[in-house]
This record gives structure tokens, C-alpha cells and sequence, in this order.
């Protein structure tokens, strides 16, 4: 669906590349996320395939259009949710979705609510029944709280049925609440529409729900894959040993062919599972047992932390 | 079709913003009535008899193609306060073409610009300007050329601008000196040189000299250039500022 070769962006007046030639590809359907810390090149990402900036080198097509060639034709299939509401304060909820709909070619024209297509009204009482903001449609945009404004763009948003939905940090700023329902209705959207969701954040336990996750940091492509996956790459377990008699205790670790480095105390690569069976094995009297096993978190951080010095 | 509801949409979206803003529609109807009441009159009632010229008709012909033409042209400026509040980017990512939403932009402005037309014709009636029907028809069509002229220059100085408070650093160097070169309030013909091709290159005085051509008619001796001239000098600058502006508008969004 969506497809990324060497996609590069230099910001006029910069000394580096935003975005550092990444080449990916999204499923039909998938939700995919890219991860990664704040000035990591995700919004320069998402900016440059929804065509509202120009890349400055490399492509990227989504579902088969080239996003700076036929650009015409990627608006009319995406869906975005900016990282900073674009709602317009001066109107209603109900203003804002038909601003949309009609810019989005689905509606004629027409001044006010009631003297708008039948077919529009049912659309966005259903859109907002099922996010939850009915009865508040009507209502001034002041009036509405930041999760109520978030779910607004997702109705706005998927008024015009996107193949692809670009959502750039949407939880930034919201509630707990607010945010777990927020992937509620995505989760249902998902399921009803099989739209393809394409979530930027640098929260990791938002990543964790995904399919594939990437991993960017300056610009770059650290890491990408299944969250097991990635687990498995970044999360390196291991069992810290120590003994008195460090000589006997290194003879023995490579008698028993146990894979280990540093001069004590030793750090023995085996994961959790195996790490009795050789703690077991060992005879020499052991002054220190400590077991490491980083979340997705610790070795997430660790990896962004290493890229950084 | 779809071009010409999004171009129609664009328009609604500004004048339903004027009309829920009253500090804003105070302040617009405020200035050129201001401008006209104390400023036309204190000149008709000073010089007015020493010249045998209306002063405060010139001034309310001045100061009406000032308003209409400057309220487009700063309304289209707001593109950018769009842009700092983010709502740009829906306007941007929409299916569109460029031009229809610069298009839309223009003709919202000017719908916005045309109920003060209609207030300050209204306040010239008031004050004793006369006007037969004929004129005041004659003035419509007039007053929403020079609103998309106007407009035409808005989306020129916007193409050359960041943000809007560098548009309110520029704005009184850009306005300002346009509404003497202009001639507004003041006699612009027998000048200097170097004034007089001042007031050759600022585009309000064209917006001015063919609402007077409309109201003095032609032959009158007030307007500078006869009204064909004065089309012709508009029409031709409406399209280079809109190929320009809008050209390097959309370039800045995309090229950052």
C-alpha cells in the first residue's frame, strides 16, 4: 500500500537531513507505526507523503501513485490527523466536517446543515454516534475539550473513506482516558473499514499494539519489524555472575560452553528460561547472581540513547 | 463541479468568520467612516470653497475603493495566520487545486468586503454625496473588481512572507505610503518626478482612479486615466500577481 525508496529530506538552511533515505513498505490493512524520539524525521515523514511537503530526494508511491507526481490523486486516498489540531475555532464541529466533505469533492455545495444532502447528515451522525460526540456536533469548536477535538478529526478524517489513515502523535496531550478510548475507536474503525493506519508516536506502549513497527531516529532506520521481533533484536537478556575464585569460574564457564564476556563479574548470555539449568551446572561457589531482562522500553531507550552520544 | 463547491465553501468560511467576529466588523466599518467623516469633512469645510471642488466627494470616492481594496488584500494575508494555526494543512492535504484555494480565498474576501462597500455608501448618502441609480449600480460591479484586485495583491505580498507578524512589520510600509500615493485624500497629478512614478507603481491608485472614473465619469477632468485604461492597467496586474503570488505561495508550503 505504501511503498518508501531512499525517501530523503533536507530542510532549506539545515546542516542535516530531516529524514536520511529510508526505504520501507506498509501492507494493505496493516497498522504500522514509527517509532521513534522527538526529532527523529516522523513528522517530516508524514508530511512529505500526505504532499503537503516536497522530499528532496528518493520516492514513495501509496497504492500506486507517486506521491509528488500525482499528488492529486494520494490526497483523495489518505486520511490525516495532524499532530497539532487543524481545526478552525470559528466555526462549529458540524462546519468543520462539512468544510471537509465539500474540499473532499464527496458533497455540492451547501450554506447550512439542514440544506445539505440527506446522505451527508446520516454520515456524520453515524461518524459521530460511533466516536461518541453526537450530541455536541452542532456546538461551537471552543466549546469542545482537547479529547473531544481529537475525535472530531477522526470523523472529519474519515468522511471521505481513506484507504490509508496518517495519524501523527494523536495522543499528544490528551488524558488517559481520553487516550485509551481514542484507541478504542481506532481498533473498531480498523476492524469495520479495513483502512490501513499509519501512527507516528515516542510512546512505546502505543507502538506495542501495531504490526510492524519502525524504529527512526535522526532520520534514519534503526530498527523494523514484527514488536516480537524488534523485541527480539533490540532486548538482549543476560545473567550476571560473580565468583571469589574469578580463574576457576571462567575455566568453568567455557568448559560448560556458556557464552560470556567481561573479566567479573561475567555477563552470560542466556536467557531466562536456560538460566537455572546453568546456574545449576556451575560448581564454583557464586558471590553474585543477577538476572537482566530489559522491557521493550529499556532497550528502545538504550538504543535511541547509544544513536544520540 | 467539485472545484467550484470548494471554491464556494472556502468563501462561506470567511464571511461566516466576519460575521461571528464583531470586533472585527466593528473596526472595518469603523475606519473609513472615521476617515470620511472627520477628515472629508474638515478639508470640504476648510478648502473647499477656495477650490470650487467637492473635497468631501473626493474624499469618500478615495477612501471607498481604499477600503474595499485593502480589506481584500489583507483578508487574503490571513492565509498565513491559517498556517500558524495549523488549519492550513487541512486546507493544503485536501484533493483541490492550488488556485481554487486562492480562488476561494479572493472571492471570500471579497464577500467580506462588500458589506462594507454597502455601509459606506450608505454613510455617503447620509453625509449628502449624491448619487443617482444608475451610479449606484454602476458602482457594484465596480467595487468587486477592485476586491479581487485587491485580493490579487494580498496573495502577491503573501508569497513573499513567513508569518504574520512579519506581515505586520511590513504592512504599514506596504499600505501606508499607498494611500497618499494613491491619492485618497490628496491631488496626485502635476507631482515631481520621482513621486510621480511612485504613484505610477502603486496598485491602490489604480483601484481609486477607476472608482472615480465610475463615479466622476471620465470626461470629468477627476480621474487620471479614463476607465478602459484603467482596466486594461488592472486587468494586466491581476494576472501577474496571481500567477506570481500564487506560484510562489504554494512553493513556500511545499519547499520548506
Amino acid at each position: 500500500m505504501i511503498h518508501l525508496d531512499s525517501l530523503t529530506k533536507r530542510y532549506k538552511k539545515a546542516d542535516r537531513n530531516a529524514v536520511d533515505g529510508i526505504s520501507f513498505d506498509v501492507r494493505a490493512g496493516e497498522f504500522f507505526t514509527l517509532l521513534g524520539p522527538n526529532g527523529a524525521g516522523k513528522t517530516t515523514t508524514i508530511s512529505i507523503l500526505t504532499t503537503t511537503l516536497s522530499p528532496t530526494g528518493g520516492t514513495a508511491t501509496i497504492d500506486g501513485h507517486d506521491i509528488v507526481r500525482e499528488a492529486s490523486a494520494v490526497r483523495r486516498i489518505v486520511g490525516i490527523i495532524f499532530q497539532r489540531p487543524s481545526l478552525d475555532m470559528n466555526l462549529t464541529a458540524e462546519e468543520n466536517v462539512r468544510f471537509h466533505a465539500i474540499l473532499y469533492g464527496l458533497y455540492p455545495y451547501a450554506p447550512t446543515y439542514g440544506l445539505m444532502p440527506a446522505a451527508y447528515r446520516a454520515q456524520v451522525q453515524s461518524l459521530a454516534g460511533l466516536l461518541g460526540i453526537a450530541d455536541e456536533i452542532g456546538k461551537p469548536m471552543r466549546t469542545f475539550s482537547g479529547g473531544m477535538r481529537r475525535k472530531l478529526e477522526i470523523v472529519r478524517s474519515l468522511m471521505h473513506r481513506p484507504k490509508v489513515l496518517f495519524l501523527d502523535e494523536p495522543t499528544a496531550g490528551l488524558d488517559v482516558p481520553s487516550r485509551r478510548t481514542l484507541w478504542d475507536y481506532l481498533r473498531t474503525i480498523r476492524r469495520e473499514s479495513g483502512t490501513t493506519i499509519f501512527l507516528t508516536t515516542h510512546y512505546l506502549e502505543e507502538a506495542e499494539e501495531a504490526d510492524t513497527i519502525c524504529i527512526i531516529d535522526k532520520g534514519k532506520v534503526v530498527s523494523f519489524g514484527t514488536p516480537e521481533r524488534i523485541k527480539a533484536d533490540l532486548v538482549q537478556e543476560y545473567v550476571l555472575i560473580d565468583a571469589e575464585d574469578r580463574t576457576r569460574l571462567r575455566e568453568e564457564l567455557g568448559r560448560l560452553e556458556l557464552r560470556s564476556d567481561g573479566d567479573g563479574p561475567f555477563r552470560v548470555h542466556i536467557d531466562s528460561r536456560h538460566a537455572h539449568a546453568a546456574l545449576k551446572a556451575i560448581d564454583t561457589p557464586l558471590t553474585l547472581v543477577r538476572t537482566h531482562m530489559p522491557s521493550l522500553e529499556d532497550a528502545y531507550l538504550e538504543i535511541v540513547g547509544k544513536l544520540s552520544e | 463541479m467539485s472545484e467550484v463547491a470548494a471554491v464556494l465553501t472556502l468563501a462561506h468560511r470567511d464571511l461566516i468568520k466576519l460575521l461571528r467576529d464583531r470586533a472585527r466588523m466593528v473596526s472595518d466599518f469603523a475606519f473609513p467612516l472615521i476617515f470620511i467623516g472627520i477628515l472629508g469633512t474638515s478639508l470640504q469645510a476648510g478648502f473647499g470653497g477656495a477650490t470650487s471642488f467637492n473635497l468631501l466627494h473626493f474624499v469618500f470616492t478615495g477612501v471607498l475603493a481604499q477600503t474595499i481594496w485593502q480589506s481584500t488584500a489583507l483578508g487574503v494575508i490571513s492565509l498565513l495566520m491559517d498556517r500558524e494555526q495549523d488549519f492550513s494543512q487541512e486546507i493544503f492535504v485536501s484533493p483541490i487545486s492550488r488556485y481554487s484555494i486562492i480562488f476561494g480565498k479572493i472571492l471570500g474576501e471579497s464577500l467580506v468586503a462588500f458589506p462594507q462597500f454597502i455601509a459606506i455608501l450608505a454613510f455617503g448618502m447620509i453625509i449628502g454625496v449624491p448619487f443617482t441609480l444608475e451610479k449606484i449600480v454602476a458602482l457594484i460591479p465596480a467595487a468587486l473588481l477592485i476586491a479581487v484586485y485587491g485580493g490579487a495583491f494580498g496573495i502577491l505580498v503573501l508569497s513573499r512572507l513567513d508569518n504574520q507578524r512579519q506581515a505586520n512589520q511590513i504592512f504599514p510600509f506596504v499600505m501606508l505610503p499607498q494611500f497618499f500615493l494613491a491619492g485618497i485624500f490628496n491631488p496626485i497629478q502635476d507631482l515631481p518626478p520621482f513621486l510621480d512614478i511612485l504613484t505610477k507603481i502603486a496598485p491602490m491608485r489604480y483601484a481609486v482612479d477607476l472608482l472615480r472614473d465610475v463615479y466622476y465619469g471620465s470626461g470629468s477632468g477627476v480621474p487620471l486615466l479614463d476607465l478602459p485604461t484603467n482596466l486594461a492597467i488592472i486587468g494586466i496586474q491581476f494576472v501577474v500577481f496571481m500567477v506570481i503570488g500564487t506560484a510562489g505561495f504554494v512553493r513556500a508550503e511545499r519547499n520548506r
